[in-house]
């Protein structure tokens, strides 16, 4: 009598739904945002198509902000496996100098929410994968897995379609779009746990080394590049730090730490007290501010 | 290793359903500190007074929120030192009963709750039907709000023996009564000193001890194909997730629907060659030989499982719209989708009582016993031997909506493809079945054939049926409009293009077609091109088109 053990259940859940997508879908892409998430996505995505490559492409939202290690981190990957990555950035707004220190949560709307939508729409996707979890917030805890999306990437929380056991309908209209989370069931440590059983490669900024930091409002953010702008009497101190989550680099706050092997890493997460969006300063800014988000077409 | 329960909780509004798991994550510490002070802050924001409200762990949506009911299913993630749980939140109002039905098809045991202040009610029984049908076999009956009748264990044993009778019809493996206090925190986590009558488990103790694991690896190998792997000309395997038995390199199956013997050549589980491999693993499978199979065969070793182009089958009705037989839907049983017919509501089933009652319309929510005509031939189970082709949906072909959730009750024989409608061949049912409303558009005017040419081919290519009827000089206009009429209760989108633009014309001809009328004035001095004209033409079919169908969407061409 075999059993399958609880990540096992996750795995065969996840593959089973990037199957059903590559299989019933005309045009899918998986979203790469370099972060843990992602990584156990093409993760999973080349165990499900293998010995093929994963009949879809890649594409990473480069708000022009991230840390420079992660996009050497996302070239390197792709080079690695082979795979189709393509990297769009909303070039109107990178004109006209939007940036995460002076225009605050309208950057992550310009940057990411209609970067995004203006990818979606460049290539004609209609399916994108997501590695969002519903563990994260309250409001993704009662998104399904398959989450429609109107013509203007829009989210109805109120009119979802009804999902039966495996039996996923991936069917649209002209103009709508799909958001497929495989992930949806996965919690934080399940991830950890799977990286560590699988042996994931994931970007190094989740392990802690002396980096070069300044404390601002509680956050510890790191000094990736000459553009950090710095506020009167902040001084940059070298830190042994690492991230919970990547990001932009000014937006996405480390936490100091001794933690360098995954073991380390996931002895120190697994014993947290805290949930891992509380690093990411955008979500704090007000109760169920994800959800206004998500109407909006924010991931 | 550690096992994944997979648990919904079920009841209305005021059994606190949200409360007991809120409190129970609560009280076995397994809330992160950051969500536990936004609960905290959450309360104080909150119009229910200073005291935690667990329930708001849960009710995650803002319209939910500012209601105080909760109107979709959440998800929530915890882990004990003995397992792993997904707990679905589910509704509870009637109303909400397919959103029920979403957490329930997802789940291995339903946590279903009554108030001890009430007892079974209508409700309870509507839960239990839901779960059963969903393919629940366990379920926990939580006998909620103890404290309120002073631990009674007369009033606990009156409500236990009640829900046994409710349940003896469903196919369940096993039931648990508990009393509770979801407020005051009894047997929650541990054993409360309050009910030393009650000798079984708290709660929690139960749901990490409870053994939900089917047999479906004792039984004989079944896949229902998800995709041909093809990377090259020299590998040919078949993806997808073992739904039932187990497989070795060796063995010899049979494909389905094509019937081919063919031997095992080779395993993979995901990129790992393995010599067997069982059920819920995903997996690639060679074969021996060249076999006819694609996305939504069958590979088995099961000679039980049957074939068949139509069913009859119990459904449950999601969609706003009325079920209408002869309407056409997209079916999808395991990785088959194909097209077919609810030809026949056989009866309803009175979803509270289990009752069958004759019925000619069904509406969102309820329970219906009815007959589907495919297409073609499907592979099926029965839904108790085999969830994953014994279940299945029906899409709307216009909306796209999953208007319906089903289970195979059993094959009609004989019947076949050619299952005679049980109902009027209306014009609403010629319509429905190309998927669309029948319209006339009377193109006024001269030289309007180009503009009605380009119209069609637009409207053929978006998978609308039309017929073109082009302005025959002398056939006097009653004439046409009585042939446009026809071809609507046809059920077809009628093109006509008539020289005349005169207000009586129009008129004459708007009252013998009658519904569905659009008139096209074409002014002979119009700037605009062709395309341009055809576009605002289509636009307006579609809207219409839309408008008259039974759910709004927004459309865009």
């Amino acid at each position: 009598m075999q059993e399958l053990t609880h990540l096992d259940q996750l795995e065969a859940e996840a593959i089973y739904i990037i199957r059903e997508v590559a299989a019933e879908c005309e045009k899918p892409v998986m979203l790469y945002s370099i972060g843990k998430d992602s990584s156990v996505m093409l993760h999973l995505a080349l165990k499900a198509f293998y010995p093929e490559k994963p009949p879809f492409p890649f594409m990473h939202i480069d708000t022009t902000w991230k840390f420079k290690e992660m996009i050497e981190f996302r070239d390197r990957k792709a080079k690695e496996f082979g795979i189709e990555m393509i990297v769009h950035s909303n070039e109107e707004a990178i004109q006209q100098g939007i940036n995460p220190f002076d225009h605050g949560s309208a950057y992550t709307d310009i940057m990411k929410t209609q970067a995004l939508k203006q990818g979606l729409d460049k290539y004609g996707f209609t399916v994108a994968f997501g590695g969002g979890r519903r563990d994260e917030e309250k409001s993704r805890a009662k998104e399904r897995i398959f989450s429609f999306r109107n013509k203007n990437h829009a989210w109805d929380p109120k009119n979802q379609r009804p999902e039966m056991w495996k039996l996923f309908n991936t069917r649209i209209n002209k103009g709508e779009s799909i958001r497929v989370f495989p992930l949806s069931n996965w919690t934080e440590k399940d991830i950890w746990q799977y990286i560590r059983r699988e042996n994931i490669d994931i970007v190094p900024l989740y392990s802690a080394d002396v980096r070069p930091i300044v404390n601002r409002d509680g956050h510890i953010i790191m000094v990736d590049d000459e553009r950090m702008k710095l506020e009167p009497g902040e001084k940059v101190e070298m830190k042994k730090i690492r991230f919970r989550t990547l990001g932009c680099y000014p937006l996405t706050g480390g936490v100091e730490s001794d933690a360098v092997t995954l073991d380390e890493i996931i002895e120190e997460t697994l014993g947290a007290v805290s949930s891992e969006r509380t690093s990411r300063v955008i979500d704090q800014e007000a109760a169920g501010s994800m959800e206004r988000r998500k109407r909006e077409g924010y991931f | 290793m550690k096992s994944l329960l997979k648990f919904i909780t079920c009841g209305s509004v005021d059994d606190g359903k949200s409360t007991l798991i809120g409190h129970m994550l609560y009280e076995a510490k397994l809330l992160f500190a950051d969500q536990e002070r936004a609960l905290e802050l959450d309360s104080k924001l909150g119009s229910r007074g200073g005291k935690i409200d667990y329930s708001l762990l849960l009710d995650g949506l803002l319209a939910e929120r500012e209601q105080g009911i909760t109107i979709d299913v959440a998800y929530r993630y915890f882990t004990t030192d003995h397992r792993s749980f997904i707990v679905a939140d589910t509704p509870g109002h009637e109303e909400y009963t397919r959103n029920m039905a979403v957490g329930a098809s997802f789940a291995d045991l339903a946590v279903i709750l009554v108030d001890a202040t009430k007892g079974v009610i209508t409700q309870t029984k509507r839960h239990a039907r839901i779960c059963a049908l969903m393919g629940i076999k366990h379920l926990v009956l939580a006998v909620n709000k103890m404290d309120l009748v002073g631990f009674d264990p007369k009033i606990f044993e009156a409500i236990k023996e009640e829900f046994s009778r409710t349940t003896a019809e469903f196919p369940i493996q096993s039931i648990q009564v508990i009393p509770v206090s979801a407020t005051e925190g009894d047997n929650i986590t541990t054993n409360s000193p309050n009910t030393p009558w009650y000798e079984g488990l708290a709660l929690l103790p139960y749901l990490e001890n409870v053994d939900v694991h089917t047999s479906n690896d004792t039984k004989p190998f079944m896949m229902p194909v998800q995709r041909v792997c093809r990377p090259d000309h020299t590998f040919r395997g078949f993806q997808g997730q073992i739904e039932a038995g187990t497989i070795s390199v060796g063995d010899e199956l049979t494909t389905l629907p094509s019937r081919e013997k063919a031997k095992v050549k080779r395993i993979l589980v995901t990129d790992q060659d393995r010599d067997s491999a069982y059920a819920g693993q995903p997996v690639t499978i060679q074969l021996d030989r060249e076999v006819d199979v694609s996305r939504g065969c069958v590979l088995t070793t099961d000679s039980q499982i049957q074939e068949a182009g139509s069913f009859a089958a119990t459904i449950l009705w999601m969609d706003d719209s009325v079920l209408t037989p002869g309407k056409h839907y997209w079916v999808k049983v395991g990785t088959k989708i194909l097209p077919g017919t609810v030809t026949a509501i056989t009866n309803k089933v009175d979803i509270n009582t289990g009752n069958i009652v004759p019925a000619e319309r069904i509406v969102k929510n309820e329970l219906a016993k009815c007959e589907i005509s495919l297409t073609d031939s499907i592979v099926f189970d029965s839904f108790e031997q085999n969830k994953s082709i014994g279940g299945f949906i029906l899409i709307d072909r216009v909306t796209n909506m999953t208007s319906a959730c089903g289970v195979i009750d059993e094959a009609l024989e004989g019947q076949g493809r050619l299952a005679s409608l049980d109902t009027e061949i209306t014009r609403e049912v010629r319509a429905q079945q190309k998927g669309q409303t029948p319209l006339t558009v009377w193109l006024a005017g001269s030289d309007t054939a180009a503009l009605a040419k380009e119209v069609e081919k637009r409207l053929v290519s978006s998978g609308y049926h039309t017929m073109l009827l082009e302005n025959v000089q002398g056939e006097s206009l009653r004439r046409v409009a009585e042939v446009a009429k026809v071809l609507n209760d046809a059920g077809l989108i009628a093109l006509v293009t008539y020289d005349s633009s005169s207000v009586n014309d129009l008129e004459t001809a708007h009252e013998i077609i009658g519904k569905g009328f659009i008139e096209v004035s074409v002014e002979e001095t119009s700037e605009t091109s062709i395309e341009e004209a055809a576009t605002s033409v289509v636009k307006r079919v579609v809207k219409d088109v839309i408008a008259q169908s039974s759910t709004s969407i927004s459309y865009e061409i």
